[in-house]
């Protein structure tokens, strides 16, 4: 496999080609809108409660830009799905971290699914801002977020 | 170094440039030799900035080693000669671009040079600078004329000028062909207008705008112009005073000159009634605790410790250029600009951006690729060793325009080859195949990825519809 089909793994190039989860959905507890100044790639991430209003149930989310930004929101859009807000950071700490790694980590599986197949893009510098748009939208979104406190 | 200086200044008179004689100057060019990703490089991205030859590093070089000094201050032999180069060096580049050397100040970069102008007219408008200064003032219902095809530099400061004085920005439209619909420009420019400020070559279309019909229009009226050079001066002649501008701005970087260094040009008689844009060390005659009398242009805008060893470097920058000759490099890109854009308007699934085959236009083209973003077709074509630009290229408004956020250029310079346009059609024709993009629309309803089903997140009763804003 090259560099370059190492960053555009197939399962990415199909993400990108038919974005799961895309398109915004009513009623969000909280939403943030992301932009890359340089190459204008924009993601619109929308945090959505469960009926116990403790957990996030699932994003929604629009965009446009690169193959790299929309896979990663839709690669992101499968992973976050009915979790407790700490899971979801945790999450979003295994993803940037797996972008910080210059290509010397696989990433956790567990955590992040088939999201691991952006770790290629961990190798392009100019490309990690691209990958990381939609999880930092999710990020602010859950600063905000208000959910129900569980002890 | 393969071409002394004294071959070079005969080049001009050598007949066109062809690639026997690009493979020539090549080899003053150490970065084009190098390799990326396993691929030699091929450098299309010189309208960002240019590569260096060897003889700007070694002017560069060699005055930081053997004349580092102040300049206008000190009497000892270093800051003498450090002085005398600084000015000669001024001398060179206004005479490169048809100017006298005490109507071009040095800058830090082109986006300084417009900056200075728009300050200096916002001091006016505050009512500094004394008589001499009042026919720069603006005031409330006074207009700004720019193009819809400015680069950020020529626009975000006229519209911080606008906002600081009360003036309206006015923008002449580009038409679908990418060119200044100059019948707008005439019903735009008006008594009203004060300042009309447009780029001589587009960054993005390529496009070459008439200056001398608009410089008319402006005049006509009693507005100032300002031209911004940036992409002409590397790569055509230019004579500022020919053309009758009032303001101009160069880029050093992408004239085979530094970083770090830029310039701008003023006629003489409004430089010296210009109140200065940064004040301080250097552009004074008396200060008192009180108040200051400041010197002559150019030295009243230049405040400060100058960029000397690259304004050196600059003035051997233009050297190079014309020894190998302005007609011969314009021709030259015309030339690949021409290959470039028929090769890209045969291919399926691509739009190019600006004047058609066969209208003039400069050695670069932007283009869009259906179903890939930009950003993508740049990694594809760098993944191959050819560096283009990707994004905007500082002109949303333009992109907007056209309805597209983001475009692929390349762009040609003196150094380049027909083989090196050759390679970048040869690889943007792998783009959309790589992409797995056909002719069909993506946007139709998704299946799941094959490898990866979806799992159907457990929407809160609450959830409604989806609507998606972009749709």
């Amino acid at each position: 496999m090259s560099d370059l089909e190492g960053l555009y793994r197939e399962v990415i190039l199909d993400h990108s080609r038919f974005p799961q989860g895309r398109g915004l959905v009513a009623d969000p507890i909280a939403e943030s809108h992301q932009l890359n100044p340089t190459c204008g790639d924009e993601v619109t991430v929308r945090l959505h409660a469960d009926a116990t209003a403790t957990r996030i149930a699932c994003v929604s989310w629009t965009g446009n830009g690169c193959a790299i930004s929309q896979a990663s929101a839709s690669l992101m859009y499968e992973v976050l799905v009915e979790l407790s807000p700490q899971e979801v950071t945790a999450r979003i700490a295994a993803f940037r971290e797996l972008m910080h790694s210059k290509g010397q980590s696989e990433g956790d599986e567990e955590l992040l699914g088939d999201a691991v197949a952006l770790a290629g893009v961990s190798k392009y510098v100019a490309r990690i801002k691209c990958a990381s748009l939609a999880w930092v939208a999710v990020e602010d979104a859950l600063a905000r977020a208000e959910l129900v406190a569980t002890s | 170094m393969s071409v002394v200086h004294d071959d070079r200044s005969n080049q001009a008179s050598a007949g066109p440039l062809s690639n026997a004689a690009v493979a020539t100057l090549r080899e003053d060019f150490p970065a084009l030799a190098g390799s990326v990703n396993g691929h030699p490089l091929v450098y299309l991205d010189s309208a960002a900035t240019s590569q260096k030859p060897r003889q700007v590093l070694d002017a560069e070089r060699d005055f930081a080693i053997n004349h580092t000094s102040a300049v206008h201050r000190g009497a000892h032999t270093l800051a003498g000669e450090a002085t005398e180069l600084f000015e000669a060096a001024r001398g060179r580049v206004a005479g490169f671009v048809g100017a006298h050397a005490d109507e071009l100040v040095w800058t830090s970069n082109a986006t300084e040079a417009i900056n200075l102008v728009a300050y200096g007219i916002s001091n006016a408008s505050l009512g500094l600078g004394g008589a001499a200064a009042a026919r720069f003032a603006l005031k409330a219902g006074d207009e700004i004329v720019v193009t819809e095809m400015e680069h950020h530099a020529n626009l975000v400061p006229w519209q911080e000028l606008a906002a600081r004085t009360g003036a309206h920005l006015r923008a002449i439209r580009v038409t679908d062909d990418g060119l200044l619909d100059l019948d707008h420009a005439a019903e735009l420019i008006g008594d009203r207008t004060r300042i009309l400020a447009f780029t001589h070559v587009s960054n993005v279309l390529g496009t070459i705008n008439p200056v001398a019909v608009l410089t008319a229009l402006a005049h006509e009226v009693g507005a100032l112009v300002m031209l911004d050079a940036c992409q002409s001066a590397p790569n055509r002649p230019l004579n500022l005073h020919e053309l009758g501008v009032d303001f101009a701005a160069v880029s050093g970087h992408k004239m085979l000159g530094p970083t770090g260094v830029g310039a701008l040009y003023g006629r003489a008689e409004l430089l010296a009634g210009l109140p200065p844009f940064l004040t301080g060390g250097s552009m004074i005659t008396t200060v008192t605790i009180e108040k200051s009398e400041y010197l002559p242009p150019p030295q009243r805008f230049e405040a400060g410790t100058q960029r000397v060893s690259q304004a050196v470097a600059l003035a051997a920058a233009v050297d190079y250029l014309d020894a190998v000759g302005l007609d011969r490099i314009r021709d030259w890109e015309a030339q690949l600009g021409q290959r470039l854009v028929t090769g890209l308007a045969e291919m399926d699934g691509l739009t190019v951006l600006g004047p058609g085959d066969g209208v003039e236009r400069a050695g670069l083209a932007s283009f869009i690729v259906d179903g890939v973003h930009a950003h993508d077709v740049g990694q594809f074509l760098d993944d191959r060793g050819i560096a283009t630009r990707v994004g905007h290229h500082c002109t949303q408004p333009l992109h907007r325009r056209f309805g597209v956020i983001a475009t692929t250029r390349a762009s040609a310079f003196l150094y380049t080859t027909t083989d090196e346009i050759d390679a970048v059609l040869d690889a943007v024709r792998g783009v959309r195949p790589f992409f797995g993009v056909t002719g069909q629309p993506t946007q139709a309803p998704s299946p799941s990825p094959s490898q990866a089903p979806s799992p159907a997140p457990a929407v809160s009763p609450t959830v409604a519809a989806r609507s998606d804003v972009n749709a």
